[in-house]
Formats: C-alpha cells, sequence, structure tokens
C-alpha cells in the first residue's frame, strides 16, 4: 500500500492508523460492532467509505439480479412444462438437450456471443456499462440479464421438469381429471399452483449459483455492481473490501433462505408458522 | 358374458378390451381381452391381486389410461355408444357426471393446497353449471348425507386437516354429487382401518339404494368383495378368469385360481387347531414375460399339456358362470 | 421379452407394430446418449494428450507475421493477436481444463463420499454438524468463496484447485448422505449387523459400492461444472497465469480482439460447449443405465 520503499515510521503510523496493533480479538470485536452498524471502514484503494460503496453497487446488482430472475424463468418455465406435458416424447427430449447445451455455455462467452450478435452487429444494445435514465438502464442491463438467464436456466429447468412431472401423475391429478375437469383446468388450476412451491425452492435453493453467474456477467459487461468490486479489489488486495463483500454476501444469502421458508407457510396450507 | 336382467340393455358393456404398455424395457400387456356387462343397479366387484390388471382396466373406461399405455384392442360402450368415437370433450362431459370415480388413498387424492369446500364447488359448478351460491348449498347437503358432521364449518378445512375416513367421504360426496349412473371404486377402503371401512363400505350400499347407481368394485380383499358385490369377476394376468353372481363364484368356483384364493382364506372351523397355512404356490406373474397360454400355468396344480396353447377367454356356453378354464369344472 | 403367437394373435398388427417401435426407440435412444457422450469425451482427451504427435506443437509460439488470421486449413482457429495458433492453444489448455475437471471432481467425490457416508450412517450430533458445514458452503455463491481463496493463495493455478475442492466435497456429501440414511434400515445392512460385522466393514464393503451409483452420475455435470469454474476464474485473471494456454485465458484474450477476430473467442467457446456436452450425455446415459438394472435392491 504504501509502495517499496516505505519507511518503518510510515508503516507504523499505518498500522495504528488501521487499527492493526490491537491485540487480534480486540481487531475482531471492532469489525464486528462496526459491521453490525454497517461501517465497513475504508476502502485501501478506492479510498472511499466501503458502506456507502458497497451499497451504491448493491442497487445496481440488485436491479441485475432481479432482471435475471425473470429472464430465466421466462425460459424455464414454458420449457419445463412443454418437456413434462410431453414426456418422453420429441419435445421433451429437445428440451433435455437444449438444458445439456445451455449447461455446458460458460457464461462468460454466451455474454460475449451476446454482444457480438446484438450490439457489434446490429447496434441494439450497448457492450458495457450502465445506462443512465431508466430506458437505457433497462437497454445497458438486457444482455446481461440474458446471459445470467441462460446460465440459470438449465439448473431451473431441470429440477422443474422432474418436479412438474411428479405432480402430473400424482393421485389428485388424476383424480381431477376422472372428475371431468378439463386438461387446461388441470393445468393451470391445480398442477401449477402445487409446483409453484416447487419453484421457489428452486430459486432458492440455487441463489448461489445465481449470484455466481452475476458477479462474472457483470465483469463482462462492466457493470459496477458486487460482482465487479469483488473482483477488482482482489486484484488490487483491498482486504477490507473483500471481508465486507463476503459478509455481505453471506448475509444475502440467509436473506433470501429466510424469505423461501416464510413462502412456503404463505403457499402451502400444511405448514403454518 | 351377458346376465339377463329383465332383457335390458347392458348399461357398460367392455368387449374384448386389450390394453398394452411400451416403454424402454419392453412391451407388457395390462389387459388382455377383458369381456364384461354391467346393468343398472348392479354391483360388479372385480377381484385380483395388485398388478393384475384391475385398476388400469377402470381407467380404460373413462379414458384415462395413463401413457406409455394405450388401448390396443376392443371397446367400451357406455349405453350403447363406444367410447372411442367420442370427442376430448365429449369424454370429459361423462366424466364426474355419468361415471364418477373414487381412489384408494384420499391423502393424495385431493388437493392439499385447497380447500374440500374449494375443491367440491369446483366440481358441481363446472359439472352442473351452478352459480357459486347455489354450489355452497349443495357442497353441505352433499358432506351431510355422507355423513360429515357441521358440515359448514368442515367446507373451509384442508384435507390434511380430516381423517382418512373422513377424506374418503369428501372423495365419494365429490363423486356422487351429480348423480352419477356409474360408480367406478377403485380399492375405496384399502387405505383405511377395518372399523372405517366397514362405515364407508355401508354408505356406499346405501347410495346405491337410494339412487340405483351401478357399481363397479375394484379389490384385492376377497371378503370386501364377497359382502358388496351382486356379481364377481375374478383377474389375473390383465385376465378375466372368472366371472358369474357372487354365490356361485364364492360358493362354488370354476376356476383353479378362484380355487387357490379362497382355499388360502384361513377359516375359523379349526380356529385354535394348528392348521398349515395353504396358499397358491410359485410367484405372482411377471406382465412382461408371461408363458404362452394361461398365464396360471406355473402355479396351476390342475396343469396340462394343452394349456400352453389354449386362449384365455370366458366360455360362452355358460354365461351365468363362465371360466376362462376348459378342463376344470 | 417372450411373445408368443397364441398371445398377440387377436390384437391388430398396427397397434402391436406402434407399440414395439416406441419401445425399441426409447431404448435406443437412452443407449445413444451413452455412446455419443463417451466417444466425445475419448475424442477431445485424445486430441489433447496426443497433440504433439498429430503435430500440434508450440501453442506459445509468437509469430507477428501472423497475426490474427481468420480460420483456414492452416489455422483451424484462426490466430491470435501474437500470432499464435489457437485451435493449438484450445488443445493444450485442454490438458490444463481436462486435468483439473477430473482430479476436482473425483477427489471432491472421495472425500465427500466418505464423510456423507460415516455422517449418515451414525447420524445424531456428528451428523448435525457435518450437514450445517455442508448447508453452509452449499448455500454460499461458489464463486464468491473461491475468489476469497485466490485472495489469499495468490496468482496461479493454485488458488482455484483449493478453492474448488474446498467448496465441491459438499455436494457429494449431502447426496451421500441422503442415500446412507435410507439405506441404513435396508436389510442387508441390518442383516449385516447382526453378524457382527465391524462397523468400517459395512459402510466400506456393503454400503459405499451402492452409494457409488448416483455420485458417479452427478459427478459428470460436476467436471463441467468444475472446468467452466477454472475458465471463469482464468478469464477473470485469477487463474492460470499468462502465457499458459486455457480455455478461459484464451476467451478473454479473444474479447481484446472481439471486433477484429471474433473467431478466436467463439470458436474456442464451441469447443468449450463440445467437451461440456460430451460429460453431460455420459451422465444422463450413465443415470438410465443404472437407474435401469442397478437402481434400488
Amino acid at each position: 500500500m504504501l509502495g517499496t520503499r516505505a519507511t518503518d515510521e510510515s508503516i507504523a503510523i499505518l498500522r495504528s492508523q488501521l487499527g492493526l496493533d490491537k491485540p487480534l480479538h480486540q481487531q475482531y470485536i471492532d469489525f464486528v460492532s462496526d459491521a453490525a452498524r454497517l461501517e465497513f471502514g475504508t476502502s485501501l484503494t478506492l479510498r472511499t467509505d466501503i458502506g456507502s460503496l458497497i451499497a451504491a453497487r448493491a442497487k445496481n446488482s440488485a436491479r441485475l439480479l432481479v432482471y435475471s430472475i425473470i429472464v430465466s424463468l421466462l425460459i424455464a418455465v414454458p420449457l419445463a412444462i412443454l418437456a413434462a406435458v410431453r414426456r418422453n416424447r420429441p419435445a421433451d427430449h429437445l428440451v433435455r438437450l437444449f438444458t445439456t447445451i445451455t449447461f455446458a455455455m460458460p457464461a462468460f462467452w454466451t455474454g460475449l456471443l451476446l454482444v457480438l450478435i446484438f450490439s457489434i452487429r446490429l447496434g441494439f444494445f450497448p457492450t458495457s456499462g450502465l445506462g443512465e435514465g431508466w430506458i437505457n438502464l433497462a437497454l445497458s442491463l438486457t444482455l446481461p440479464a440474458v446471459t445470467i438467464g441462460f446460465y440459470l436456466a438449465p439448473v431451473l429447468l431441470r429440477s422443474l421438469r422432474s418436479s412438474l412431472i411428479e405432480t402430473l401423475s400424482s393421485e389428485f391429478v388424476e383424480a381431477a381429471r376422472a372428475r371431468g375437469l378439463s386438461e387446461r383446468r388441470v393445468l393451470l388450476k391445480h398442477v401449477l399452483r402445487n409446483s409453484l412451491i416447487a419453484m421457489i425452492t428452486v430459486l432458492g435453493v440455487n441463489i448461489g449459483f445465481l449470484i455466481s453467474g452475476a458477479v462474472v456477467v457483470e465483469n463482462v459487461f462492466s457493470i459496477p455492481g458486487l460482482g465487479s468490486l469483488m473482483v477488482t479489489s482482489i486484484i488490487s488486495r483491498d482486504y477490507p473490501v473483500i471481508v465486507a463483500l463476503t459478509l455481505v454476501f453471506a448475509v444475502i444469502v440467509i436473506i433470501v433462505n429466510l424469505l423461501v421458508d416464510l413462502s412456503y407457510a404463505l403457499l402451502d396450507p400444511r405448514i403454518r408458522l | 358374458m351377458a346376465l339377463n336382467s329383465n332383457g335390458n340393455q347392458p348399461l357398460l358393456e367392455i368387449n374384448d378390451l386389450t390394453i398394452g404398455f411400451a416403454d424402454a424395457r419392453g412391451i407388457l400387456l395390462a389387459a388382455d381381452r377383458i369381456n364384461l356387462r354391467l346393468f343398472r343397479n348392479q354391483t360388479l366387484g372385480l377381484l385380483g391381486e395388485s398388478g393384475c390388471g384391475k385398476s388400469v382396466s377402470m381407467r380404460s373406461i373413462l379414458g384415462l389410461v395413463p401413457y406409455p399405455g394405450e388401448v390396443i384392442g376392443g371397446s367400451v360402450l357406455w349405453e350403447g355408444q363406444d367410447l372411442s368415437e367420442l370427442s376430448r370433450s365429449e369424454m370429459q362431459k361423462i366424466r364426474g357426471k355419468e361415471i364418477s370415480m373414487i381412489f384408494q388413498d384420499p391423502t393424495s387424492c385431493l388437493n392439499p393446497v385447497y380447500t374440500i369446500g374449494n375443491q367440491i364447488v369446483e366440481t358441481l359448478k363446472i359439472k352442473l353449471k351452478m352459480n357459486s351460491h347455489e354450489a355452497r348449498q349443495r357442497a353441505v347437503e352433499l358432506l351431510d348425507h355422507v355423513g360429515i358432521p357441521s358440515p359448514e364449518q368442515r367446507l373451509n378445512l384442508y384435507p390434511h386437516q380430516l381423517s382418512g375416513g373422513m377424506r374418503q367421504r369428501v372423495m365419494i360426496a365429490i363423486a356422487i354429487g351429480s348423480k352419477p349412473k356409474l360408480l367406478l371404486a377403485d380399492e375405496p377402503t384399502t387405505a383405511l382401518d377395518v372399523t372405517i371401512q366397514d362405515q364407508i363400505l355401508n354408505l356406499l350400499a346405501d347410495l346405491r339404494e337410494e339412487t340405483g347407481m351401478a357399481v363397479i368394485l375394484v379389490s384385492h380383499d376377497v371378503g370386501v368383495i364377497a359382502q358388496n358385490s351382486d356379481i364377481v369377476a375374478i383377474m389375473y394376468a390383465g385376465r378375466i378368469m372368472e366371472c358369474g353372481s357372487a354365490s356361485d363364484v364364492m360358493l362354488s368356483p370354476r376356476h383353479p385360481y378362484t380355487r387357490g384364493l379362497l382355499t388360502a382364506l384361513p377359516t375359523f372351523e379349526h380356529a385354535g387347531e394348528r392348521q398349515p397355512l395353504t396358499s397358491i404356490p410359485g410367484q405372482p406373474p411377471n406382465l412382461a414375460d408371461l408363458p404362452g397360454g394361461c398365464p396360471f400355468r406355473p402355479r396351476c396344480q390342475y396343469v396340462r399339456d394343452e394349456c400352453a396353447s389354449i386362449p384365455v377367454v370366458l366360455d360362452r356356453d355358460f354365461p351365468e358362470h363362465a371360466s376362462a378354464c376348459p378342463f376344470v369344472d | 421379452m417372450t411373445t408368443h403367437n397364441s398371445t398377440i394373435a387377436h390384437i391388430p398388427e398396427s397397434a402391436w407394430k406402434r407399440l414395439r417401435t416406441r419401445s425399441v426407440s426409447q431404448r435406443r435412444w437412452s443407449a445413444y446418449t451413452l455412446w455419443v457422450g463417451v466417444f466425445i469425451v475419448a475424442l477431445v482427451t485424445f486430441l489433447s494428450v496426443a497433440a504433439p504427435v498429430l503435430g500440434f506443437t508450440e501453442p506459445n509460439n509468437t509469430d507477428l507475421t501472423q497475426r490474427l488470421l481468420p480460420p483456414s486449413r492452416e489455422h483451424f482457429f484462426g490466430t491470435d493477436d501474437v500470432g499464435r495458433d489457437v485451435f493449438t492453444r484450445v488443445l493444450y489448455g485442454g490438458r490444463i481444463d481436462l486435468s483439473f475437471g477430473l482430479i476436482t471432481t473425483y477427489v471432491s467425490l472421495a472425500a465427500g463420499l466418505v464423510i456423507g457416508a460415516i455422517a449418515g450412517y451414525y447420524g445424531g450430533f456428528l451428523d448435525s454438524i457435518v450437514m450445517r458445514a455442508v448447508d453452509l458452503v452449499i448455500s454460499f455463491p461458489f464463486i464468491v468463496l473461491i475468489l476469497a481463496i485466490t485472495a489469499i493463495t495468490g496468482p496461479g493455478i493454485t488458488g482455484p484447485y483449493v478453492g474448488v475442492l474446498a467448496v465441491s466435497w459438499a455436494l457429494y456429501a449431502r447426496l451421500t448422505r441422503g442415500e446412507m440414511l435410507a439405506m441404513r434400515e435396508k436389510q442387508y445392512v441390518m442383516a449385516a449387523q447382526t453378524l457382527g460385522f465391524s462397523t468400517w466393514r459395512i459402510i466400506f464393503v456393503h454400503c459405499i459400492p451402492n452409494l457409488l451409483r448416483s455420485n458417479l452420475v452427478f459427478s459428470m455435470s460436476d467436471i463441467v461444472l468444475n472446468i467452466l469454474t477454472l475458465a471463469a476464474l482464468s478469464y477473470l485473471g485469477l487463474g492460470v497465469t499468462p502465457p499458459t494456454a486455457e480455455w478461459g485465458e484464451i476467451i478473454a484474450q479473444g474479447q481484446r480482439n472481439l471486433f477484429a477476430a471474433w473467431w478466436i473467442s467463439t470458436l474456442t467457446g464451441f469447443y468449450v460447449v463440445f467437451v461440456g456436452v460430451g460429460f453431460s450425455l455420459v451422465g444422463d446415459g450413465l443415470a438410465d443405465r443404472l437407474g435401469e438394472d442397478g437402481g434400488g435392491t
């Protein structure tokens, strides 16, 4: 940080500034109590307050994540329904082929491919960065969101398809058909409602996978989010930021899991808090 | 085989029905040349071990044979109409209205995320074209009819909040709501305690008397079939082995398999004495790998060489009490 | 299955044919997936291993007169911005990626299998602790964890190795533990217990061979995942150090010339997808095969 020519004196001053001369357990306590108040200290390289830095970046990442989830659901849900309803027939095999191929596509490569076609050749979207104003923002987030969407879709597809197959062959669906309810009603009212729980589970369980993809994709498209911050801080050895970010990610995962559990209680009458 | 019943046309006629299943493991016939006739106000008991094809045959009446199975031969005639000629929506109209079905496990047959009221009302609104208010009233009447106390409150409960017996009554309520002419009951009491079994069977008997509806009762329990059927058909490996009135089949069985089934029942005559349990020797049949001719050959005590090449059909010479075995009387 | 003429004589010919076709084609399809997958994996492994013999040498041979050439018979994937043949680099990079995928996956599998089997067998407190750790590791975004580890280990391929191993074992542990819980109650385990076999013998000789099945099927997807993770790390500059060839690294380099020479990144990526599809097909094929004759007691 100080460069390789630092004198012993300046090192000592910096140490006391950073609190590194306090005993280890004291440093730990300080850190946790500060973190609880959302004070992470100052970034070593950027010289800005880490807390506000993370907050600003988190907003961008959150937007990207929501957009990505929507895209991946738009891809995965209809295909899963198609595959489950036409099980073991050609349509199902095609969907599974699609799943296999998209699973093997590196997220960063998918991003580059999309940029090549839709930004460079066709010019519909910007190649990188975040746009100003709602329309530009949406446009600049579209290719990244589609990239992450294709990255997450095969994982969602696999789970959704098998859960739908299970529901479709379950007895109450058979009983509903035997009561003379139309196939459409059976599908919409009975099957989907039950599978809603499965969908939320699948998303919740794979939130780590989703975030991992977002981290890489943010770097591909130079989106100023938590992911790109993580990478730049590792390259520049900005340890306070690295530690703070890891903590933030952990908290996000915990919160998401809590929300998923809560939604069970809402959706499944068999489970009451 | 036709049972004369005042010379009326049979309500349901199944002719040479054959159902095949094909998947990566091979092909098998879940039902082979099934012939049955059922008249108004009659109860047919379909008796057989698990996997003998009775459930699949029932589902084929409603056109609900699950993939990868399909009907590959024969026909089902409902009030003279060949059901395979009906369009999908016409078939849907019959289901739940003229022909209803109740299932073995009431827990998994009701959708767990909707109240039972919701599910009963849904069926009534669609099948009988009632509005919400009428449907709700009728739902209460139905629940009361099947013996569920405080029906108004129960409407708002979820399936998991009721006992097994109650759930089965709800299923029956939904099934008879539209006053069907035929009720298909697939092992309705198998998943219930013995005392509850009795109650449910009595309920079904009462409903039959009231409405005159025909019933096909499927079970592997000889006692249940014997006590609740007018006609009995015995199924083995997808084929009907014997068919006749309940008293004829139960008291003087003609087919070796039926005889084996009935002798295997422990009786009270020698209670207290040590008697060995007789059972039918051999293993249940593997439908994918049947020997030619009669499928019961490997386990039959009367087997002879000709059994390997006979077609297994009920003999038409004795329509009142027919057996598929031409050698044993 | 045996069909005898007396059995099927009465069935209409067309219906029987239809059923037959369906049965046979379904069986064929699952066989195809396995063999196509095995072929792909064998092919790419052979190409990477035998590259020098096949005439692909010197992946780091720069030649500034041959910069950014498009694909041709001489250079299958063209050349990059310092004149290196991209296809050769892809093959040599394959050595790193494929070995990374295989090593990390199977070491994780071995570790996770043993941990999960022991946790599932003993149950109780040990099981709860192990499962807490497993849940923690699995739910956390793996890239973040691995990135944090590379921050400690520094540049080079050690970071990815340590990072992926630290995370991957958990998936196998969870899978195995779940199956072990069910298996504990099975007849042959109880029989072995009553015979007085030692616990170690029961777990290793009796249980683990059966537990291997689903772990092996899953390992195929895991190989793909791990290779993609290494590629992503190298792409970000936190994996292999240049000028070492590696698929992610090649794509990252190609990005710098996306306008001028789009083929570098694109074709390399297609190769990666090809490899990934191969492993996945093997996994699907194995799942069908093992599910049929092998699955269950």
